[in-house]
């Protein structure tokens, strides 16, 4: 049975196709990849699981709850974190801050407590910090614990992103495009921590990607879009000796070199 | 049919109150549109204006037409000046610091007329060529002060267009408030840019204090006319030039009804309600395009 | 690896930074003792003021909403507990009511508006003050419109809070109770929602966090301390009318926070003292100018105008920011190097239409 699955999905933005008939399953444990050139609809896949666009057909469904027709917010509170591509991060806080805020789907107090910062206040408060400290030693953050975001290197912002997102104790984890503008130790670390997260934390991902080599590396299926349309999908090997995956990228001729 | 004419005569009044609110609110826009700074002290430069042409007037026994053109270039003057000494050191910090400033220039604008000898804090009124004259079409009477406000901001808006869509300047600009990083690249002098934006909206300003003064006369609190050039300008979309005059021709017309045919009270909020109504159908304005942050 | 936390969610994080705030607290008892009852009474505006900046800074400087109408609030808690105090409910209980109704109107018109981003928003709030303040005027059955309201000093039991020094303590104990709230508003899950909201909607929004609903609590609390500074502000004058609560107010507040410094407490208090006493110190200096501009009633709004100006051309992160840097220069010391806080320059990226 499919963990996470895209029914026949289809959005258009004035009346441009960005997905067409879209479906895939990812399956339980697995790292699910989706390429294609720019403008294929990747990052729009994402952007519709997380509600921030209407889908005109199709669903999306999360183990068994179709979760395509709930408020944004809620996504989250299913269990579906996320990255984005261009650093979303709360730049004016520190990184222990960032990492917290993950837990807010675990709020149980509200703002009467709150204000008078109440045992129950204080118990949360730490079990957050006991969550957040786990993240700083699983992703070695620790030398920038307090320190703003907005003052971090590119490379440490994202890892800072993905422990926010993990932060969140997801069972889907979205990952758009991770290894973009990290150097070669970086991405190494990171495919590093991806395959902790899927086999020690036991969390599904579902990866958008452009650096051919990571996705090979870290994928365990992959599916290729081009123009919104399914090109195939499969495992890694198949998927990018495909002859059209290779036309579709060699269309656009700095992919290889970008990584 | 005296109805008819009852609705005629307060709609025109409140179109010629419109333009005015119009081309302040059309300042604003120019300035956030370069500079994303809503100027708090738009209407003020309107009050210095209306101050100065009726010193001119009035005093020098300057012709009206000679008196508006050298407002006008006095008032654009201003404008550069205010930017080359204060603004012009703030580009690049946050927006919200600069529209602090902006608030301090409005208070200082403001103090600083009442202590000016001759000026003060007392009310003031001047002849124009159009003071009493009427226009008379069956039982239509329209007077001649607010026929002239329409043509001249009329007149104004054609000079602007040409000027934004003809002229090199100009499309350097409209470039500018679309994306500064890009007209830099192209080469475009974005100091000059921001320089010239409060040139024109000050000039623009000085206009709408000579359009105004026959109406509401000159006073030292005639720059809270800003206040109600705000709505005109967001329900017009906060971007969009027509919009700002659409803008102020609605909010001019409803206040005028309001004030005709509501009870009292009503005039200065029924704008008010306008704009919200409108805001919570359309958030981004009449005119205005919803913008997503791309993720 | 950290194992304890329990230092972290102190209030204060550090013994000796609690020192400086029971310093401070212990001064601000002690120093009008030293002072004639006019500057007590400036002391008093300060903390009155405060109050309503520090809700303001929680929607503005934390949750990034700016409000152009928050006179509006302070009118409504102004009102609210002038009517009921002349009711004959007690005062103890009129002040938390003013705010709670101020709150109350806050949750009602926030729902519509909060999804209206930026400048929309502050425009829609200031229509909003202009709304209020004519319903003030013209609902003379309750409000005896511009004729004004007379209200009594205020009395806690049998105590009545009839002398400058009484009312300073008053407001003192509410300013410190509303610091305290904000702060533990602050370290909270609601607190860094807000801040999320402030710097990255979506990413918020991705993290679960319900844009609406925290956006209306921002909104609310701010209201609720507008309010009670409102019904301070109703019971120090004993005489209410429409006209105290113009749009001017709701520009001098949002310029106290942003002069202040965004995005910090201190910025709040600093931003009202520099509203309250600055006007003092012009005054002070009146005597040394020539007669002429000393007669004229322009004099002190130019030069405050033209202070405003100053501060900002100066240091355009507020008083808090240039606060931060003197501290960090004297830890420092001498190493400072005077390009540590030199930011760079940006040109607006944002494509616009």
């Amino acid at each position: 049975m499919a963990f996470f699955r895209a029914e026949n999905i289809s959005i258009s933005f004035g009346g441009l196709k960005a997905l067409n008939g879209v479906s895939f399953d990812v399956r339980k444990g697995e790292i699910f990849s989706v390429i294609g050139p720019n403008g294929a609809g990747k990052t729009t896949i994402f952007n519709c699981i997380n509600r921030f666009y209407d889908l005109d057909e199709g669903a999306f469904v999360l183990e068994d709850h179709v979760i395509s027709k709930i408020k944004p917010h809620e996504v989250a509170e299913m269990g579906i974190a996320r990255t984005f591509q261009n650093i979303e991060l709360f730049k004016n806080t520190t990184v222990l801050d960032n990492l917290i805020l993950g837990r807010h789907r675990r709020r149980r107090s509200n703002v009467f407590t709150e204000i008078l910062f109440s045992r129950s206040v204080q118990k949360q408060e730490l079990e957050s910090r006991e969550k957040a400290e786990e993240i700083i030693d699983f992703l070695d953050l620790e030398a920038y614990r307090e320190q703003r975001v907005i003052n971090l290197p590119y490379g440490v912002q994202k890892t800072v992103e993905l422990g926010r997102a993990l932060a969140m104790d997801p069972k889907l984890l979205l990952l758009d495009e991770p290894s973009s503008g990290l150097n070669v130790e970086e991405t190494e670390d990171l495919s590093f921590w991806m395959s902790d997260i899927k086999e020690e934390l036991g969390i599904t991902i579902l990866l958008v990607e452009h650096n051919m080599r990571f996705v090979q590396q870290a994928s365990d299926r992959i599916l290729a879009l081009d123009f919104g349309e399914i090109i195939t999908q499969g495992n890694p090997k198949d998927v990018l000796n495909h002859p059209e995956v290779m036309k579709a990228y060699l269309g656009e001729e700095d992919v290889f070199t970008q990584s | 049919m005296e109805l008819v004419n009852e609705i005629l005569q307060t709609v025109l009044s409140g179109i010629s109150i419109g333009c005015v609110y119009g081309l302040v609110a059309l300042g604003f826009v120019l300035i956030f549109k370069a500079t994303e700074v809503i100027n708090f002290a738009q209407g003020e430069l309107l009050m210095l204006g209306a101050f100065i042409s009726y010193s001119l007037i009035t005093m020098l026994n300057f012709p009206y037409w000679t008196a508006l053109l050298v407002t006008v270039i006095f008032m654009g003057f201003f404008g550069t000046l205010l930017e080359r000494t204060v603004l012009r050191s703030l580009v690049g910090e946050p927006v919200y610091a600069i529209v602090i400033v902006t608030i301090g220039i409005s208070f200082f604008l403001r103090s600083v007329v009442s202590m000016v000898p001759g000026w003060g804090t007392d009310t003031y009124g001047f002849q124009t060529p159009f003071t009493e004259k009427f226009v008379r079409t069956g039982e239509l009477v329209v007077s001649w002060e607010y026929l002239a406000i329409v043509l001249i901001t009329t007149a104004l808006i054609l000079v602007l267009f040409a000027f934004f869509r003809f002229t090199r300047v100009g499309t350097a600009m409209r470039a500018t408030s679309q994306n500064q990083l890009a007209a830099v690249y192209m080469g475009i002098s974005v100091t000059r840019v921001f320089s010239l934006t409060w040139t024109i909206a000050a000039a623009l300003g000085g206009i709408g204090g000579i359009l105004l003064s026959p109406i509401t006369f000159v006073h030292m609190n005639m720059g809270f006319i800003g206040l109600k050039a705000f709505p005109a300008a967001v329900l017009g979309g906060f971007g969009s030039l027509p919009g700002a005059i659409v803008g102020g021709l609605i909010i001019g017309i409803t206040e005028s009804l309001a004030g005709f045919y509501l009870p009292e009270g009503w005039k200065d909020i029924a704008a008010w309600i306008i704009l919200i109504g409108v805001l919570v159908i359309r958030p981004q304005g009449l005119f205005g395009i919803q913008e997503k942050k791309k993720v | 690896m950290k194992t304890d936390y329990n230092e972290d969610i102190r209030l204060f994080k550090y013994r000796s930074t609690f020192f400086w705030y029971l310093a401070l607290v212990i001064g601000c008892l002690i120093l009008p003792l030293l002072l004639d009852e006019y500057l007590i009474s400036q002391l008093t505006f300060i903390c009155m003021y405060a109050v309503a900046a520090v809700g303001l800074m929680l929607l503005t400087g934390y949750t990034g909403q700016i409000s152009i109408g928050h006179a509006a609030f302070f009118a409504i808690g102004s009102y609210t507990s002038a009517i009921l105090t002349a009711k004959g409910v007690p005062f103890i209980l009129a002040l938390p009511a003013a705010g709670i109704l101020a709150g109350f109107v806050g949750v009602i018109i926030g729902r519509p508006i909060l999804h209206l981003t930026g400048l929309y928003l502050a425009i829609a709030t200031m229509g909003f003050a202009f709304i209020v303040d004519e319903i003030l005027v013209r609902w003379e059955s309750l409000t005896q419109g511009n004729m004004g309201f007379y209200v009594d000093p205020p009395s806690i039991g049998p105590f009545i809070i009839d002398t400058e020094l009484r009312y300073y303590y008053l407001t003192l104990v509410v300013l410190i109770l509303t610091l305290f709230a904000a702060r533990n508003i602050l370290r909270s899950p609601t607190g860094r929602a807000m801040i999320a909201i402030r710097d990255s909607e979506v990413a918020a929004e991705a993290m679960g966090i319900n844009l609406a609903k925290f956006k209306t609590i921002a909104f609310a609390v701010s209201a609720f301390f507008a309010g009670v500074a409102g019904s301070l502000y109703a019971h120090k004058l004993f005489f209410i009318n429409p006209e105290s609560y113009t749009i001017l107010l709701s520009i001098e507040l949002l310029a106290m926070i942003i002069i202040g410094g965004l995005g910090s407490l201190h910025g709040a208090v600093f931003g009202a003292v520099f509203f309250i006493f600055l006007p003092q110190v012009i005054i002070m200096t009146k005597d040394y100018m020539p007669v002429y501009i000393q007669n004229q009633t322009g004099l002190e709004p130019a030069l405050f105008g033209l202070l405003i100006v100053l501060v900002m051309l100066f240091e355009p992160m507020g008083i808090y920011g240039r606060w931060l840097k003197t501290k960090f220069y004297f830890e420092m010391f001498p190493l400072y190097k005077k390009d540590s806080f030199k930011r760079e320059k940006k040109y607006q990226k944002a494509e616009r239409h």
